[in-house]
């Protein structure tokens, strides 16, 4: 069984957010670049435990980035993937960055594709949903959690309102979230075996750019905090009721 | 013309897809054309309803097989639907449902995709769009370069428009549905309460609260204030409240009108779910702590003194 998790790096969850260059790009200065959390703490490590449940699974990461992805992905082995495969294109559009995974998957026939449920610098949920299109795969999202019995997969996931349990064949694509499994840490045996795991770097196929980035804002700063004192919670009522007119 | 996706849930329609509605809407004018509504599945009540939002005619593909969500199945029919009724733009509301089917059908169309949309476009150059990035902290700008345009807004970011009148015409497409691969085992729906992404008050507590067993006066001043409960990373984890209430760069985005956080430091995580509130009220008995930079309002003060005060006091006025 052949399993593909789409790794995307993202600033850490810490940085803090401010654009260059007119405000057309992303400042990077000093920023840590991390694993989405999506991406490592939940399709990843489901992924290794399904390994470690079956020694015939093979964990392929992908990435679509520039060399500076390299430690990340380095990372995302060292947790445990079996190889990497960096797809050399820094193109931000969603339907570029989908289409790239779906022309390595076309060769490669995985089984199951897992993505997070979005990455958390630019929110779009969206490349799961296209990969799973342009290879015309079912498509489970939101997955809180993922069993697999033979080929048939019992998924659990989030809907409007509540969630739902759902059963289907291999092969799939889906995207991960809270639920589907607890944070790890690497050790230094994995530490040491990703330095020699394979990282393919491969480039690009060509996409029309369906969408472009043109430059960021940030939101209008709050005007600071009212503070009220604790014995006159009428007076934060009074304000929330008649200020704010949100009571 | 512009489609809207109306979502519904076991027949409701969302009130995330009125919001859509009053934003294709909008759209429409802005672009010069019609704005139409379009259905998958069954809905309870009469679509022609919908004409109060200000659209002129509803589609629909009313078989019951697409009440489930199956990615698949919907974008086939969503994108044929798009073909024969000639929309250019498809407009949803970036919740689950549009999370599953929204980027399928653009692919499906060739359509170009912007998800978590917070403006109507800007067209002196071209067809410009603004969305919401880094987790609420930041905007981009993004330019749209194909026919057929897919939208999905953000929840709780445009205000909903109702008339007192209005009439959409009903018109039932038959659209052939393919088999689903999907077989729906069981289905648990949060009855009785307000879903939280949909709530416009939130009460939500953090680790102040002590333990599990603290929480009664939580969901009474959230009860009061007809207010969905939500809680912290850690409150989660440790098993104090459920997983679907966790809020924050993890756990779910939400925007309401009020945001009231109850010993929550205000950690920047937690704080990327909820700084798209438009107001946000803090009760912390540390001076210090960080959330208050972010609050509109704010008590420095022992929620377990604070917080049954504000319950009556609130009783007071209503
Ligand atoms: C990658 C990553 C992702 C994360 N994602 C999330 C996320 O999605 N959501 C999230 O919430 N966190 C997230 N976290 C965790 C986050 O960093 C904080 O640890 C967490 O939000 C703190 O929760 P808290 O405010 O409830 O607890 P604490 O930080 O312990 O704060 C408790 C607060 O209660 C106050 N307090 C105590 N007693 C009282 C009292 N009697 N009356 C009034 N105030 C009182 C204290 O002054 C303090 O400010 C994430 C962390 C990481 C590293
Ligand atoms: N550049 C990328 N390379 C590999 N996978 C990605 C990339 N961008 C997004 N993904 C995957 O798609 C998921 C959803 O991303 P998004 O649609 O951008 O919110 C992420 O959680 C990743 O698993």
């Amino acid at each position: 069984m052949k399993i593909l998790v789409c790794i995307s790096k993202t600033p850490d969850t810490t940085s803090r957010i401010a654009f260059k260059d007119n405000n057309t790009k992303f400042d990077d200065a000093g920023v840590q670049w991390i694993i989405n959390p999506y991406d490592e703490w939940y399709a990843l490590v489901r992924a290794i435990e399904l390994k470690e449940k079956d020694a015939q699974v093979i964990i392929h990461l992908i990435t679509v980035g520039g060399p500076d992805c390299d430690p990340v992905i380095r990372k995302a082995l060292a947790l445990g993937g079996d190889l990497a495969t960096r797809v050399n294109s820094t193109d931000s559009d969603s339907f570029n960055i989908a289409s790239q995974i779906a022309a390595v998957a076309k060769t490669e026939k995985y089984d199951l594709i897992m993505t997070g449920k979005e990455t958390i610098d630019f929110n779009s949920s969206s490349v799961g949903a296209m990969i799973s299109e342009l290879l015309e795969y079912p498509f489970v999202s939101l997955a809180t959690k993922f069993d697999l019995n033979n080929d048939i997969a019992t998924i659990t996931r989030e809907i409007e309102g509540g969630e739902e349990t759902v059963e289907l064949k291999l092969p799939m694509v889906i995207s991960c979230q809270k639920g589907m499994a607890e944070q790890r840490i690497p050790n230094m045996r994995g530490i040491m075996s990703a330095r020699t795991k394979p990282l393919n770097v491969v480039e690009p196929i060509s996409v029309a750019a369906t969408t472009e980035y043109l430059n960021f804002s940030m939101p209008p700063a709050k005007a600071g905090v009212k503070l009220v004192p604790a014995d006159q919670v009428a007076e934060l009522v009074r304000l929330l009721h008649e200020e704010a007119k949100v009571i | 013309m512009v489609l809207i996706y109306i979502d519904h849930s076991e027949g409701e329609i969302k009130k995330s897809s009125y919001e859509a509605l009053t934003y294709g809407v909008e759209l429409a004018k802005l672009l010069g054309t019609e704005a139409n509504g379009l259905i998958t599945g069954t809905i309870h009540g009469d679509a022609a309803e919908l004409g109060k939002y200000g659209i002129s005619k509803v589609f629909q593909v009313n078989k019951p097989e697409l009440n489930t969500i199956d990615a698949a199945v919907l974008t086939k029919v969503i994108a044929q639907a798009a073909n024969d009724t000639g929309a250019k733009e498809i407009v949803f509301s970036h919740n689950t449902t549009a999370k599953t089917i929204a980027p399928r059908v653009a692919v499906r169309l060739k359509a170009g995709l912007v998800s978590g949309v917070t403006s109507l476009p800007d067209l002196t150059s071209g067809f410009v769009i603004r969305k919401s990035v880094f987790s609420g902290k930041a905007f981009a700008n993004v330019k749209m370069n194909t026919d057929i345009k897919v939208i999905s807004i953000n929840p709780n970011s445009f205000h909903i428009s109702k008339n007192e009148t209005g009439n959409a015409e009903v018109i039932q497409l038959d659209i052939p549905v393919p088999a689903s691969s999907i077989k729906v085992i069981s289905v648990n729906k949060v009855r009785g309460e307000v879903p939280l992404t949909e709530a416009e008050i939130v009460v939500s507590a953090g680790r102040g609260l002590k333990g599990p067993e603290n929480w009664g006066m939580v969901e009474e001043l959230a009860k009061t204030l007809h207010a969905a409960t939500a809680c912290s990373r850690p409150v989660a984890d440790s098993g104090w409240r459920p997983h679907h209430e966790h809020v924050g760069q993890t756990g779910i985005q939400i925007a309401p009108d009020l945001y009231i956080a109850l010993g929550i430091s205000g950690a920047i995580q937690h704080l990327a779910g909820v700084n798209r509130s438009k107001t946000i009220v803090v009760i912390n008995k540390d001076p210090e702590a960080p959330f208050f930079k972010s609050a509109d309002y704010g008590i420095v003060g022992d929620v377990f003194e604070v917080v049954p005060k504000l319950i009556e006091e609130i009783k007071k006025i209503q």
